[in-house]
């Protein structure tokens, strides 16, 4: 067995923390875009007003009458339906210096995670620690992957937030010194089911946060339509409500078939580790749990009267036992999993 | 309205609805998408307590202690299975529901597929331009040497057949168009998933029904056979016959631990448990020399033998009051922590005149703490250690009654070493011996062995549902992925576009696309903008310039 570099784990440990730092400087970006998205919002159809009011006036037509409906209910030009990038998305200033903080944050994270590998030279999810560090990196890398071909920066702040807790949790809660692995952990099913798992949990993660926000703006929706108050002016920069439904759903579904082999190949490992494929061990009921959740929010996709916020309800109750699972199931409840804990 | 007009109708018939009629409402309740919804979170709702509360299947220890500390409520619970979660009446009743839901809702399905197996693609609607995507493309008039329309549909259906659609061109008619369908893989995809799971569920099921599993613990040079009598504990599936036991054996001959030396935070933590054995299929068969470590358990035919635990076994002989030997060999001791302190206990109820017995623990690293009370530094054996306390009298073991081998009730004995006496309890150290107080014998500690715990498991469910699950994954991909949609294509005169009937006599003519998606189909765009690309270079427009 190689042993292990302590001197790259300590350094690995120091870039972890400066990535935090970065995440924790990007969430504050994104925030800010947001707070200050009712100004942008306001100069940007202040702009575009007067360029539609010179046009018409040269061609002799009507007064412009502002699409209020339209705007109000999503950014006007800011946001598009299909979440692509539009030509007016690049004056959120703040937006642009939040993804390339995130960007760096991403760069030294990897740096970390990757010199946490060399160390230990072994797959760097072996422990609490690690699967907090790794999965977070997967997050951020998998929210910053789907930036460059989607505007999703208004998940910016919740993404952020939550690696830097990650990060945060790992270091001052789990700080585990780089190890080799205990022989139950020393299977190849540990690169194939964990990294799945925490892919799958990513992914998860983001449909999460579209279901909460496909709530939030479903709610303001209606009050807008009803003639009530925008108490919630951020929101201009989410798509609609349908628009957030769809992409989730799109989204679980590719998580969901990764679920499902996850689940799948821990009852493989558990086969050769234990001597059976499945035995109702804590783990194993709360996995389950989150994939018959997951499969009824696919159901009720297709269910008459179960589209829209309660099919939300169901991807986010499915999220809520994700993070069930990884943190109250493997630090409080005993089972054979509770190794892999700390 | 509508559900108005239904409840109405139900209200009026349901005297003539009948016992038969009661069954077939309750038959498309059961199998309608709602009820499945509802089954399948009820489903995961009770799998929940299952993980708050210890489980027999699980740990049945842990259940009595339960029961122990919690006797009102432990009872309680009891009462409503919440120890038996998986097999209690309720859950079993919620997923044989489900799956009862599912049945009665694939053949209905199934049968529909396969019609629309055998079903031509639908007929060409009149506007295209109300489907969500949907263009057009300029064709050259007939008599400025454009193609007829038959050969244009002709071709476009060429093209389609190729995309994987499958195709029906209707090349006559004013209005000539192809109509094509293509993924109706989604729909098997999605039979294939459903009924997988069925597979699943009887898999387990046979599995329960004709495996067992057992634990054995072996010490280093002991063999075990696979036989009813050599397993320490046994449990059956209800079918299990012990005709199905093979009788293969395998032996311990080496067992060997490493642990990390090098780590200062994980000094001393296990990085490698690796067993050599020696295994004969059947007897007399060819011996075999095999390596048994944690995730790689050695397997021989349809059963598997695990690695699931280890300990020391310090060989003792014990010689009586009468100077016999009352009892020689390995003990085992049951790790305590990660330095392997042990708890021992040993039984002589071969001693003459009186019964011995010792609890103690085995220290591998011995070293006296501030206390005085000696523990284990470090789980290898490099100052191993015997500290035991020493009974007489009678162990108990005559009335036949079961007992706990770990464990020794000293209510019918006279404690001969301890702590607490002159005596004081008994410390040996490797190769050394002890006279017990008042000429009851002796003790010596004459040597170290490992020991193996093993879990032997036969399972013939679990080649099916592998298989079972593979497909179903597999479905569930296909169903998932593969988008279903319909194209038409055609080709109409210009004038006559969009349902006017009339022809504006120019013979200028355009080619008409659409497409639907049926169920989720984010590439619909896609395919509607690669199709445009398709048929603009089969046929290059003239754009021309109007007046
Ligand atoms: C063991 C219980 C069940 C599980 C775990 C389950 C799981 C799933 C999953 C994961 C999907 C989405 C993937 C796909 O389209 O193939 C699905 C779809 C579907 N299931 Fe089930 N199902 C179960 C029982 C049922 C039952 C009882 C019914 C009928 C009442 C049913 C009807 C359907 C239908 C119609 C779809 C297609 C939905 C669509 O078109 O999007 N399922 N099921």
């Amino acid at each position: 067995m190689p042993s292990i570099n302590e001197q790259l784990g300590a350094y690995s440990d120091l870039f972890m923390l400066l990535a935090a730092f970065a995440y924790a400087v990007g969430f504050i970006a994104f925030a800010w875009d947001l707070a200050k998205s009712n100004s942008t919002i306001r100069e940007l159809e202040a702009g575009l007003l007067e360029a539609e009011a010179r046009q018409l006036a040269a061609v002799g037509g009507p007064a412009p009458v502002k699409n209020a409906g339209r705007t109000a209910a999503s950014g006007g030009a800011l946001v598009s339906e299909s979440m692509d990038y539009v030509k007016d998305s690049g004056k959120r200033k703040a937006a642009r210096v939040a993804v390339s903080v995130a960007w760096i944050g991403v760069g030294i994270h990897a740096v970390a995670v990757v010199s946490r590998a060399l160390a230990a030279a072994r797959v760097p999810w072996g422990n609490m620690y690690e699967f907090l560090t790794t999965g977070a990196l997967i997050v951020a890398l998998v929210f910053m992957a789907a930036l460059l071909r989607k505007d999703l920066r208004f998940m910016g702040t919740f993404v952020m937030l939550l690696v830097t807790i990650m990060l945060c949790a790992a270091t001052m809660g789990f700080p585990t010194p780089v190890a080799h692995l205990v022989p139950a952990l020393q299977s190849p099913w540990l690169v194939i089911h964990v990294s799945i798992a925490v892919l799958a949990s990513a992914l998860f993660t983001i449909t999460f946060a579209m279901g909460v926000l496909q709530l939030l703006q479903d709610g303001r929706q209606k009050r807008l339509a009803a003639g009530g108050q925008d108490r919630l002016a951020f929101m201009r920069l989410v798509p609609s409500a349908v628009a957030l439904e769809n992409a989730a759903y799109r989204v679980n579904t590719v998580a969901f078939v990764m679920w499902t082999f996850t689940v799948m190949a821990g009852a493989v490992w558990a086969e050769a580790a234990w001597g059976r494929y499945w035995g109702w061990d804590t783990k194993e009921v709360w996995s389950f749990v989150i994939w018959v959740v997951y499969a009824g929010y696919l159901h009720a996709r297709a269910t008459r009267g179960w589209t829209g916020a309660r099919s939300a309800w169901l991807s986010i109750i499915g999220y809520l036992c994700i993070i069930f699972n990884f943190t109250v199931v493997n630090l409080y409840f005993n089972g054979l999993h509770s190794y892999a804990g700390v | 309205m509508v559900e108005k007009n239904a409840a109405k109708n139900a209200d009026v018939s349901v005297p003539a609805l009948g016992p038969l009629g009661m069954l077939r409402w309750a038959w498309t309740q059961l199998t309608s998408m709602r009820t499945a919804l509802f089954l399948l979170l009820l489903l995961a709702v009770a799998a929940v307590p299952g993980s708050l509360f210890p489980q027999r299947s699980v740990n049945p220890e842990q259940v009595n202690q339960y029961l122990a500390n919690n006797p009102g409520a432990g009872e309680w619970l009891d009462r409503f299975q919440l120890f038996d979660v998986y097999s209690s009446v309720w859950f079993s009743a919620i997923y044989l529901l489900l799956f009862i839901s599912l049945i009665g809702c694939v053949i209905p399905r199934a049968r529909k597929h396969a019609k629309a197996l055998r079903t031509p693609p639908p007929r060409t609607p009149a506007r295209l331009s109300r489907l969500p995507e949907h263009g057009t493309v300029p064709l050259p008039a007939e008599h400025d040497g454009g193609p007829s329309g038959a050969a244009v549909v002709q071709r476009a259906a060429e093209l389609l057949r190729k995309r994987g659609y499958r195709v029906e061109a209707r090349p006559e008619g004013p209005a000539p168009s192809v109509a094509a369908e293509r993924g109706y893989l989604r729909e098997i995809g999605n039979l294939v998933f459903h009924v997988s799971l069925i597979g699943v569920l009887g898999s387990v099921a046979v599995g329960g029904m004709f495996g067992y599993g057992g634990q054995r613990l072996l010490v280093e040079g002991e063999s075990f056979v696979n036989t009813l009598v050599s397993y320490d504990s046994f449990s059956p599936g209800t079918n299990f016959s012990e005709e199905s036991l093979v009788p293969f054996s395998i032996r311990l001959d080496r067992f060997e631990v490493e642990f990390d030396r090098e780590s200062k935070t994980h000094f001393g933590q296990p990085i490698d448990f690796t067993a050599s054995v020696t295994t004969t299929d059947t007897p007399g068969a060819e011996a075999q020399q095999k390596q048994l470590k944690v995730n790689h358990p050695v397997r021989i035919g349809g059963t598997a033998v695990y690695l699931v635990g280890n300990g020391y076994a310090p060989v003792v002989t014990v010689r009586d009051g009468n100077g016999d030997i009352a009892f020689q060999g390995p003990v085992i001791g049951v790790p305590q922590d990660a330095a392997y302190t042990s708890l021992v206990v040993i039984k002589v109820p071969d001693a003459r005149p009186d019964q011995l017995g010792f609890v103690g623990f085995f220290l591998p690293t011995a070293v006296i703490g501030e206390d005085g009370v000696s523990f284990s530094a470090d789980p290898s054996a490099t100052i191993p250690q015997l500290n035991l306390n020493s009974y007489y009298g009678d162990l108990g073991l005559d009335a036949g009654d079961p007992q706990n081998v770990y464990v020794l009730d000293p209510s019918t004995l006279t404690e001969l070493n301890s702590r607490n006496l002159d005596a004081g309890g008994i410390v040996l150290d490797a190769g050394t011996s002890y006279d017990l107080p008042e000429g009851k014998g002796s003790v010596s500690f004459d040597g170290l062995k490992r020991y193996v715990a093993l879990d032997i498991r036969h399972d013939p469910g679990k080649v099916p549902v592998a298989v079972f699950s593979a497909l179903a994954l597999m479905g569930l991909g296909i169903s998932l992925f593969v988008p279903r949609r319909r194209a038409w294509i055609k080709v109409v005169e210009a004038g006559a576009r969009s349902g006017g009937t009339q022809s504006d006599g120019t013979g200028e003519r355009i080619i008409e696309y659409g497409l639907l998606a049926r169920g989720e189909d984010p590439r619909l765009v896609a395919e509607a903008a690669e199709l445009r690309t398709l048929l603009e270079r089969e046929w290059p427009g003239m754009v021309r310039e109007r007046v």
